[in-house]
């Protein structure tokens, strides 16, 4: 059996209540930090353990905690990114929902190490049921002394409240949620500063993601080098995968790093393959923002070597043949889907979401979806609309101050590069565009005008 | 789609002190002098009670926090949850977002344009409901799904669709 670290009693009668949660051993990470252990000794375990950002970057937490300026007689803050608004990423709802006093007994443990006496949970405003659940957890933990004045006779005092969003994809970036926890528009800032060094009102502050914070609980209860023994090379332990679109069983799941992808997309024990028995056409297996990867490139990497679930293995090949371990968000495209009716869809996400302060972003999507739209509708695009496609693209990615320009760059690219052919048949056949799709590569079912 | 032109209530925005006391629970949470981070909590509380969000409850928002109103005005227009215009007493919030559309979200909104006969953005003749499409909203397995107030609906069917209006006409 495949080990569980963070969703072990997510089906546990009664676990969203305190009493259940630490019958099953919740709190022991409070309890061993708090009482054995001083801070940088957490921090430490935690560098050991290897375990990197699961919001979708993948950075070092431990490095990330490291960089945290500790100047005299400053707050530091911790904030947990509960932003999740990734399309295809549900993940951290799902902890959340279920296991609520894991992110709560992750947040304080956390908070210990890195001294901020007073944290935040910034979750989306969206998900209004989660924020009761978490607050009535919060209040829990308050009556059992785990979260107040002198926690467990240690002398740390903690507070943690909870702080809704107002409906914004940026505000997952960490510096758009600091200022929208200002009670700003989401607008990111430019780094540096860092927000290590000048964060939540100019004080030091580290952001994490929902995961990344729950998966410091098994580490300090097990040890870093108990962690870090599950998984291959970089990519250590434990990773929660949303799996959604065309698959027989779409859900969350937590799997342990370095799972052959085949197995997970086709076991019963994950998504169980591709729903209705139709074929794989293609995957996005990290949210939105990665590129997608046809059929072909999802099994195996470009030397024919099967992809497994890891940070290195999902991205070997780079952009050319690769695509990333992003947030987790597993979207499956059966045969039938259009990549192009995708790519259009994507980008009037992206071009939504764009805080609207570069302009390359602000603008550049919109000129995507404009394009974009004349191709999926059939509305007289020609074939140098699709190289302008490329073209806007490329100037997008790296022109911005934050991820959100790429994140709009990379699929658009991706489809491009993977898909052109569909694309093309979209040019030369706008009427039949809109009432077939086109099929696998190579093998279109429908008759195409010659070019 | 989204326009952000001001519009007006007409009955005054009153905090009821329910209200107050929720206003209090959050600026309580910031450090002093930092109640600007209460804007985004308090219009969810304003909207909770109105609907919908008025320049005057925004500019009430401004006065509760002794912020100028145009830093409350500057977040309103931000942040898709807020509705700046009146809405219907149900607002049936569709995902269109890739995940969802994969599997039938836009029959979905077809089929709430047929149903209650009003496009996007609308309002039916009895006030009852507004419809409109918003991006991911993190549903993407349990997918097509809509939200409506604090609840999510999920794996959505006409039946069950047919079955969520009834009750709310019903209520």
């Amino acid at each position: 059996m495949p080990r569980k670290l963070l969703l072990e009693h997510d089906k546990v009668e009664g676990i969203r209540h305190i009493d259940t949660y630490m019958k099953h051993g919740g709190y022991r990470s409070v309890e061993k930090a708090l009482k054995k252990m001083t801070p940088e000794e957490v921090v430490e375990e935690v560098k050991k353990s290897g375990l990197r950002g699961r919001g979708g970057a993948g950075f070092p937490t431990g490095m990330k905690w490291s960089f945290l300026a500790k100047p005299e007689g400053v707050p530091r803050y911790l904030v947990c990114n509960a932003d999740e608004s990734e399309p295809g990423t549900f993940k951290d709802r799902y902890l959340m929902e279920y296991l609520p006093h894991l992110l709560i007994e992750g947040m304080i443990t956390s908070s210990y190490a890195l001294g901020a006496k007073v944290s935040y949970i910034y979750i989306r405003g969206e998900y209004r049921w989660i924020y009761e659940i978490l607050e009535t957890a919060i209040e829990e933990a308050r009556a059992k002394g785990f979260i107040g004045k002198n926690i467990l006779g240690s002398g740390f005092d903690f507070e943690l409240y909870m702080q809704p969003g107002g409906g914004a994809y940026i505000c997952g970036e960490e510096t758009a949620l600091l200022e929208s926890l200002e009670g700003k528009r989401g607008n990111p800032r430019m780094k540096p500063p860092f927000p290590a060094v000048k964060g939540l009102w100019g004080c030091p502050t580290v952001v994490n993601n929902v995961e990344t914070i729950a998966a410091v609980v098994p580490i300090v209860n097990d040890g870093g080098d108990e962690y870090a023994k599950i998984g291959i090379g970089k990519s250590t332990g434990t990773k929660l995968i949303s799996a959604c679109g065309n698959i027989k069983t779409p859900g969350v799941f937590e799997l342990e790093m370095g799972l052959p992808v085949e197995e997970f997309l086709n076991s019963d024990e994950y998504c169980g393959g591709v729903a209705h028995g139709k074929r794989l056409k293609a995957v996005v297996p990290g949210g939105s923002s990665v590129p997608i990867v046809p059929a072909g490139l999802f099994y195996k990497n470009i030397k024919g070597e099967d992809r497994l679930m890891t940070y290195e293995s999902l991205a070997d090949g780079g952009f050319a043949s690769g695509t990333m371990m992003g947030s987790g968000g597993f979207i499956v495209y059966d045969e039938d889907q259009c990549i192009v009716r995708n790519t259009w869809n994507f980008t009037r996400f992206y071009n939504h979401e764009s805080c609207g302060q570069c302009s390359p972003c602000r603008e550049g999507t919109g000129w995507m979806l404009k394009v974009l739209d004349k191709i999926e509708h059939g509305k007289g695009a020609t074939m140098e609309d699709i190289d302008l496609l490329w073209d806007i693209q490329r100037r997008i990615e790296g022109n911005t101050i934050c991820p959100l320009g790429d994140a709009a760059a990379w699929p658009v690219a991706a489809a491009i590069r993977h898909f052109r052919e569909e694309f093309e048949w979209h040019v030369k056949n706008p009427q039949l565009a809109q009432t077939k799709s086109y099929g696998l590569v190579g093998e279109t079912k429908y008759e195409t005008a010659s070019a | 789609m989204h326009s952000t032109k001001p519009s007006h209530s007409k009955a005054a925005v009153v905090f009821t002190p329910e209200m107050m006391a929720q206003v209090e629970h959050f600026t309580k949470q910031y450090p002093a002098g930092k109640q600007k981070s209460a804007i985004i909590p308090l219009l969810h509380i304003v909207q909770k009670k109105y609907g919908w969000v008025s320049v005057e409850a925004q500019d009430k928002v401004a006065e509760l926090l002794q912020l100028q109103p145009i830093e409350v005005y500057e977040v309103a227009t931000f942040y898709t949850m807020f509705h700046l215009h009146p809405v219907g007493q149900y607002v049936l919030e569709v995902c269109r977002t890739g995940p969802c559309m994969i599997v039938g979200a836009e029959d979905i909104c077809k089929y709430l344009e047929n149903k209650l006969g009003i496009k996007e953005g609308e309002i039916t003749a009895d006030g009852l409901f507004t419809w409109r499409t918003v991006e991911c909203l993190g549903a993407c397995g349990y997918a097509p799904m809509m939200q409506v107030g604090d609840n999510f609906h999920e794996y959505l069917t006409p039946e069950k669709m047919d079955k969520l209006i009834g009750d709310w006409r019903n209520k």
